[in-house]
């Protein structure tokens, strides 16, 4: 076997098990940091693929900062895991019917001739000044320039909404604002006085 | 070396990649670990001489021993797990914590082709690989099931991703004008320009066009390895010691050999990104390692300092620090220089 194969296996069992205790694991929270293994291991085979900046972006953005944000929810939950399993009885019809559906479309654009093995053979091997970071940076800012910013876009005014949906101001709070004592001086709070010292004669 | 070593990989076989790697990241970690037992005891000396005071000085000629009676101390220890504590967490927690923060000196370099792996993305791995580092202290915190490791963990999550972004900001500023994500590239496009050619090669390094990002990036490490002033995460007086609080012995160790290896790791890596590496200041000088040493003993000096010179910061204004100066200053200094670099009056041609 070839070293290659050993460790694309070696990831991915890890990456179908943690993925499996993701909905199996009756914490949440461990559920969450088996997503980050997930998550980590996916990062590995996209690096075997010679996809460096697709993995890495892939720990940096969801392992690094999605994840610990999760984490952070997950965590301060205060989940009764007897109420949830109540549920899952009623819930399961839909819930298997969605899968199913997910299954089907899966094997329909992997086994169908659109994007079998044939439709899509491997690229030949970059050479060796390939840069993967390169090629999708003058891809992303010159042929799909528009589409790109408009997902960024999109992404900002997701963002503004989120603030203005959760932005409230209080009134008769007694904190005071923030700037007014950051621009504090020493000279408004205290006063040194010269003294000359007391002895005693 | 190639022909001395030869007799040794004929032994291994094929074997021989994997124990040469070995080999070389022991001569990476080994000299780290020391140094950061050296560093805690130069932290407390620093420390003691700011503070009038003396430092440690019993143990060993001048104190000298202390670091090996503190690691010996700990090493002896029992580790204690709370009984109702997430056992399997509790123990990953440390590891969590430790292991970033050695993975990340992979791809340092060190002098001229002297590096681990030079990989082309390495910025992008240092930011992956430090962006993992939160982990250790928020998975420790909630495992131990009690109230202070937790706020501690909370406090730590919100912290290290605010100040992730500002440093992210700062390391695209670099990025930018050496066009390359590889590190020693990074560090050879700063041996160039005007002023090194005319022998002042400290005046054409990152650190001078990039003054505010500089600064933004020392103090976003600073608030990224929770060190003082930014130190809330295990702040005594408000969380007691934060995610640390019910670990003893070793456990504990490994939280403070990783604190230490990320000041370390965060100081090299200013002196790599902004101050030109292992090149030297001067022109009629030499290259070479000792120069990176040099400049990264004085960062971390600027951190001991900064611990014995600022109180705490309140929890409120690191987070608007971090939010509301870092992240518009850096954007807007993100901006220019890109336009400096297209524009006529562009240094970096």
């Amino acid at each position: 076997m070839e070293f290659k194969t050993f460790v694309f296996y070696f990831l991915a069992v890890i990456m179908v098990f943690a993925a499996l205790r993701v909905i199996t694991a009756r914490n949440p929270v461990h559920a969450a940091l088996f997503l980050v293994l997930t998550f980590f291991n996916a990062g590995g085979i996209w690096l075997l693929l010679q996809a460096e900046f697709l993995a890495i972006t892939l720990v940096m953005v969801y392992v690094g900062a999605v994840m610990v944000l999760f984490l952070f929810v997950v965590m301060m939950l205060d989940i009764n895991l007897d109420r949830i399993r109540e549920g899952f009885w009623s819930y399961l019809p839909v819930g298997a019917l969605v899968g199913i559906l997910m299954l089907v479309e899966m094997v329909m654009v992997l086994g169908g001739s659109y994007f079998g093995l044939e439709a899509m053979p491997a690229p030949p091997p970059a050479g060796e000044s390939f840069s993967n970071t390169r090629e999708l940076g003058r891809v992303l800012y010159t042929d799909y320039v528009y589409p790109f910013e408009l997902a960024s876009l999109v992404l900002l005014v997701a963002m503004v909404a989120a603030v203005t949906l959760t932005l409230r101001k209080r009134k008769g709070i007694k904190g005071i604002p923030a700037s007014e004592q950051v621009a504090v001086k020493r000279e408004g709070r205290v006063e040194l006085v010269k003294m000359q010292a007391e002895k005693e004669d | 070396m190639e022909s001395m070593l030869q007799p040794v990989a004929d032994f291994f076989g094929p074997a021989w990649p994997a124990v040469w790697t070995l080999a070389k990241i022991v001569a990476i970690i080994a000299p780290l670990m020391i140094c950061v037992a050296y560093l805690t005891l130069a932290e407390r000396k620093v420390i003691g001489y700011m503070q009038v005071r003396i430092g440690p000085n019993r143990v060993g000629p001048k104190g000298l021993l202390q670091p090996i009676a503190d690691g010996v101390k700990l090493l002896l220890k029992e580790i204690i797990v709370p009984s109702s504590s997430n056992k399997g967490l509790f123990i990953l927690g440390p590891i969590l914590a430790i292991a970033p923060s050695l993975a990340a000196w992979a791809v340092v370099p060190f002098d001229d082709g002297l590096v681990l792996a030079n990989v082309n993305a390495g910025l992008l791995f240092l930011l992956a690989i430090t962006s993992l580092e939160v982990y250790g202290v928020i998975v420790a915190g909630w495992a131990s099931n009690s109230k202070y490791p937790f706020l501690g963990s909370m406090r730590a999550a919100a912290q290290m991703v605010s100040y992730e972004v500002s440093m992210g900001f700062a390391l695209i500023c670099v990025l930018l004008i050496s066009a390359s994500l590889n590190l020693s590239d990074i560090v050879t496009s700063q041996g160039t320009g005007m002023f090194a050619d005319m022998g002042l090669g400290f005046l054409s390094w990152n650190w001078l066009p990039l003054l505010p990002m500089f600064v933004v990036y020392l103090i976003s490490g600073i608030a990224e390895t929770n060190r003082a002033p930014f130190d809330v995460v295990e702040g005594e007086a408000e969380v007691v010691a934060g995610h640390m609080v019910e670990y003893s012995g070793m456990a504990f160790a490994l939280f403070f050999l990783a604190e230490y290896a990320n000041m370390i790791l965060v100081s090299i890596l200013t002196s790599v990104l902004f101050l030109g590496g292992w090149l030297s200041p001067v022109g009629f000088l030499p290259d070479g390692f000792h120069w990176l040493a040099i400049k990264t003993a004085a960062i971390l000096f600027i951190f001991l300092w900064a611990r014995a010179t600022f109180p705490r910061f309140r929890y409120d204004q690191i987070m608007r620090l971090g939010w509301k100066v870092f992240i518009p200053v850096t954007l807007v200094w993100v901006f220019v220089v890109a336009v400096w670099l297209m524009s006529p009056l562009s240094i970096w041609s």
